[in-house]
C-alpha cells in the first residue's frame, strides 16, 4: 500500500505540493486528475526520486518503506515504476541492452537470478508481441527517433518487463492516438491483480475509459481537493475542474 | 611558464644530448655512415630546439615539465625477466620490451618482411626520416632510437591482422625509450595493425615512439592504437602517414593510460581519392593529462577525411584536442569533416579544444564542430528510475558517449581489445 501523508515539496524555492494526503491500497488503481500546474508531475517525480525537488514536510511510504529516503534505483528495485510523461532519449544506448540491464538490476535487488541474453530476448519478444510493437524496437537506441506513440509503448514494455507492484503513469495518454491508447491501456490492465496497484495521473478522462480506476482524486493547487469513484472523472470532463472543485 | 621549469626543460634536453654523446657508438647502425649523419643532424636540431615548451603554439596546452623533472636514463640492457604479457589476440604479434624488439616473445609473419628495425637497418636509408617532419620529439627519437618495427607489405598483399605490443619493464630507475616504426604498404595492399602499449602502474618511464607510414596507391591500413601505459608513465607519440592515390589510412587511438600522453598524428593525402579517417577516445582520470593533436594535409584533389574525437574527463584531469585541416590549392573537391566532443565528469576537469581550418582551394566541403558538456541529469535519472544503480548508469552513458568514435573500428579483434580497455573504466575511476 502507498501511503502519503501531509507531503509538501518545493522546487527552486517555490512550493508546489502543499500537503498531499493519499492512500492507494494494494490491488487498486487510483487516478489523479488535475489542471496544468496543479502538481501532478511533481508528485510523480517526488515519489520516484528525481533530484531537484525539496521535500519540506510529510511522508510517503510504500509497504512500510520510507520511499523518500531511498535512491531512485532502490525504489525501482522495491517495485515502484514511473512511466514518464516525456520518455528520455538515450543516443548510443541500445534498447535491448538497456532493457536487459534494467531487468537484471531489478532482479538483483529482489534477490532473483539474472537472465542471460537468450532468456532475455525470449522474454522481451513475448512482451513486444503482446504490445503489438515491432521487434526492431529492440535494435534501436532507447527512444531515439521513436514517435510519441512508440515512446509510450516503450514505457509500457519496460513496465511489463520490470513487473512493478506500483506503477505511476504520468500522463501516459498524452500524445497517443486512440489505437495506441488502447494498446497502452491493455498493457496496464494485463498487470492488474491483487498485488498490483497504480497511480494513473492524467489531464483527461479519456484514458480512464480504458483503465477504469477504483478511485479518482482531484489535485488542484498542490492539494487533493476532492475524491470519489470513477464517476467523478466523468463529472470533471462535463463540468470542468473549477466547478467540481468549488 | 616560469624560468625555473624552462631551465629544467633545457637541462633535460641537455641530459638526452649527453646520453646521445655517450651512446652514439653503441646505438644500432652505429657503423652506417648515413645513419650516423642522420643521428648527428637530429642531435643538432634537438640541441637547438630543446624539449617543446608552452611558449610554442602547438604546445600551449601541454606542459612537459613533469618529464623534465623525472630525469630519464636510457634502457641499455634488456630487462632480466620477461614481463607478463596479455594473451595473443591475432595470429601474429610483434612484442617490444622497453622499445626493443623481443624476438623470443614474438610471432611474426613469414610471407613478407616484418621484424626488427635494428636488425634490418641496412637498406632503410631512403626511408628513415623520409616522412617524419623536423619536430623536436621526432629528432629526439631519431637521435636515440634503438629499435622498432620494420614492415614492408608488397603490392597487392593481404597482410591480415598483426598485433604490436609495447611493454615497459619493471625498471627501478626512470627509463626512456624511443622506438621507430617504419611501415610500408605497397599498392593495393591491406593490413590491420593493432598496437597496445602497457606498463607497470608505479613505474616512471617515457615511451616516445615515431611511426613513419607509407600507404601505397589503393592500399588500406587500419591502424588501431590502444594506449594503456602505467599511470606514472609518459607517452609522447608521433605518427606520420603519407597516403597515395586511392589509398586509405584509418587511425583509431584510445588514450586510457599514462600520467601524460601526447598523441600527434600527421596524415598527408598525396594522390587523388585518397582517404583518411582519424577517430579516437580519451579517458582521463584524476592526475592524468591526455592530448590528441592532429594535422590533416589535403594535398591532392577529391580526397576525403573524417575525424571524430571524444574525450571523457574525471577527477582533476585535463584533456586537449587540437586539430588542423590544411587544404592546399591543388586539393579541389576536398571533403573534410572534424568533430571533437568532451564529457566532463568532474568540476575539476578541464578541456582545451582548438580546431583549425586553413583552406586555399575554392571548391571544398569542410566543416568542424566541438561540444563540451556534463552528463545529462535527465538521462541519468531515467536509467536510475529503471533500477540501474547510479555508477552503472554513469558508466552506460560514458560508453554511449564514445559510440560514435568507436563504431569506426570494425575489426573484431580490435573491437575486443578496445572493449577490454574501456569497459569498467568509470567504475574504476569512481571507486
Amino acid at each position: 500500500m502507498l501511503k502519503i501523508e501531509g507531503l509538501t515539496a518545493e522546487i527552486d524555492g517555490k512550493q508546489i505540493l502543499k500537503g498531499i494526503d493519499l492512500e492507494v491500497p494494494t490491488g487498486e488503481i487510483h487516478a489523479i486528475m488535475g489542471p496544468n500546474g496543479s502538481g501532478k508531475s511533481t508528485l510523480s517525480y517526488v515519489l520516484s526520486g528525481r533530484e531537484g525537488y525539496e521535500i519540506t514536510g510529510g511522508s510517503a511510504t510504500y509497504n512500510g518503506l520510507d520511499l523518500l529516503a531511498m535512491e531512485p534505483e532502490e525504489r525501482a528495485g522495491s517495485g515502484v515504476f514511473l512511466a514518464f510523461q516525456y520518455p528520455v532519449e538515450l543516443p548510443g544506448v541500445g534498447n535491448a541492452n538497456f532493457l536487459r540491464t534494467a531487468v537484471n538490476a531489478v532482479r538483483k535487488h529482489r534477490g532473483e537470478p539474472e537472465v542471460d541474453a537468450m532468456q532475455f530476448l525470449k522474454l522481451a519478444r513475448a512482451k513486444i508481441k503482446a504490445l503489438q510493437m515491432s521487434d526492431d524496437m529492440l535494435k534501436r537506441n532507447v527512444n531515439v527517433g521513436f514517435s510519441g506513440g512508440e515512446k509510450k509503448r516503450n514505457e509500457v514494455l519496460q513496465m511489463a518487463l520490470l513487473e512493478p507492484t506500483l506503477a505511476i503513469l504520468d500522463e501516459t495518454d498524452s500524445g497517443l492516438d486512440i489505437d495506441a491508447l488502447k494498446i497502452v491501456a491493455d498493457g496496464v490492465n494485463a498487470m492488474r491483480g491483487p498485488n498490483f496497484s497504480s497511480l494513473v495521473i492524467t489531464h483527461y478522462q479519456r484514458l480512464l475509459d480504458y483503465i477504469v480506476p477504483d478511485r479518482v482524486h482531484v489535485l488542484m493547487g498542490g492539494r487533493i481537493v476532492k475524491s470519489g469513484g470513477p464517476e467523478l472523472a466523468l463529472e470533471l470532463e462535463a463540468e470542468g475542474y473549477a466547478k467540481v472543485a468549488a | 611558464m616560469n624560468a625555473q621549469t624552462s631551465s629544467a626543460a633545457s637541462s633535460t634536453a641537455g641530459a638526452f644530448l649527453a646520453r646521445f654523446e655517450g651512446l652514439r657508438e653503441h646505438l644500432p647502425g652505429g657503423r652506417l655512415p648515413w645513419l650516423a649523419k642522420l643521428r648527428a643532424e637530429a642531435a643538432a636540431f634537438f640541441a637547438a630546439a630543446g624539449l617543446p615548451n608552452r611558449r610554442i603554439e602547438a604546445w600551449r596546452y601541454t606542459d612537459l615539465a613533469p618529464i623534465a623533472q623525472a630525469g630519464f636514463s636510457e634502457a641499455l640492457t634488456l630487462a632480466a625477466e620477461a614481463p607478463a604479457l596479455p594473451p595473443m589476440r591475432a595470429p601474429y604479434r610483434a612484442v617490444f620490451v622497453d622499445g626493443r624488439f623481443a624476438e623470443n616473445l614474438s610471432v611474426m609473419p613469414e610471407a613478407y618482411p616484418c621484424g626488427s628495425l635494428a636488425a634490418g637497418l641496412d637498406g632503410t636509408e631512403s626511408r628513415l626520416g623520409a616522412l617524419a617532419e623536423d619536430l623536436p620529439l621526432v629528432a629526439l627519437n631519431t637521435m636515440l632510437f634503438e629499435d622498432g618495427l620494420l614492415l614492408d607489405l608488397p603490392a597487392g598483399a593481404e597482410g591480415g591482422v598483426i598485433e604490436m605490443l609495447s611493454v615497459a619493464s619493471h625498471a627501478s630507475r626512470p627509463i626512456a625509450f624511443h622506438p621507430r616504426h617504419l611501415i610500408r604498404l605497397g599498392d593495393g595492399a591491406s593490413l590491420t595493425l593493432i598496437e597496445t602499449s602497457l606498463g607497470p602502474a608505479e613505474a616512471t618511464y617515457l615511451h616516445n615512439p615515431v611511426f613513419e607510414i607509407a600507404v601505397g596507391a589503393g592500399a588500406t591500413l587500419s591502424h588501431v592504437r590502444i594506449q594503456r601505459e602505467g599511470r606514472a608513465g609518459f607517452q609522447l607519440s608521433t605518427v606520420h602517414a603519407a597516403v597515395q592515390a586511392g589509398g586509405t589510412y584509418d587511425n583509431f587511438t584510445l588514450n586510457a593510460g599514462a600520467r601524460l600522453v601526447r598523441n600527434e598524428i600527421h596524415a598527408s593525402l598525396l594522390g587523388p581519392k585518397a582517404a583518411c579517417h582519424m577517430n579516437g577516445a580519451q579517458l582521463a582520470g584524476d592526475g592524468q593529462h591526455a592530448d590528441t593533436t592532429t594535422f590533416l594535409d589535403h594535398a591532392a584533389p577529391d580526397c576525403a577525411s573524417r575525424q571524430t574525437y571524444k574525450t571523457v574527463l574525471a577527477g582533476k584531469s585535463r584533456g586537449v584536442f587540437q586539430g588542423k585541416i590544411l587544404v592546399r590549392q591543388a586539393a579541389q573537391r576536398t571533403d573534410g569533416y572534424q568533430m571533437n566532443q568532451a564529457l566532463l565528469l568532474s568540476e575539476e576537469a578541464e578541456i582545451d579544444a582548438k580546431p583549425q581550418l586553413e583552406i586555399y582551394a575554392d571548391d571544398v566541403k569542410c566543416s568542424h564542430g566541438a561540444t563540451v558538456g556534463a552528463l545529462d541529469e535527465a538521462q541519468l535519472f531515467y536509467l536510475r528510475a529503471r533500477g540501474i544503480p547510479a555508477e552503472q548508469a554513469r558508466a552506460m552513458l560514458v560508453q554511449a558517449f564514445l559510440v560514435e568514435a568507436v563504431e569506426g573500428v570494425t575489426d573484431p579483434i580490435a573491437q575486443a581489445a578496445l572493449a577490454e580497455a574501456t569497459e569498467g573504466w568509470w567504475e574504476r575511476e569512481a571507486a
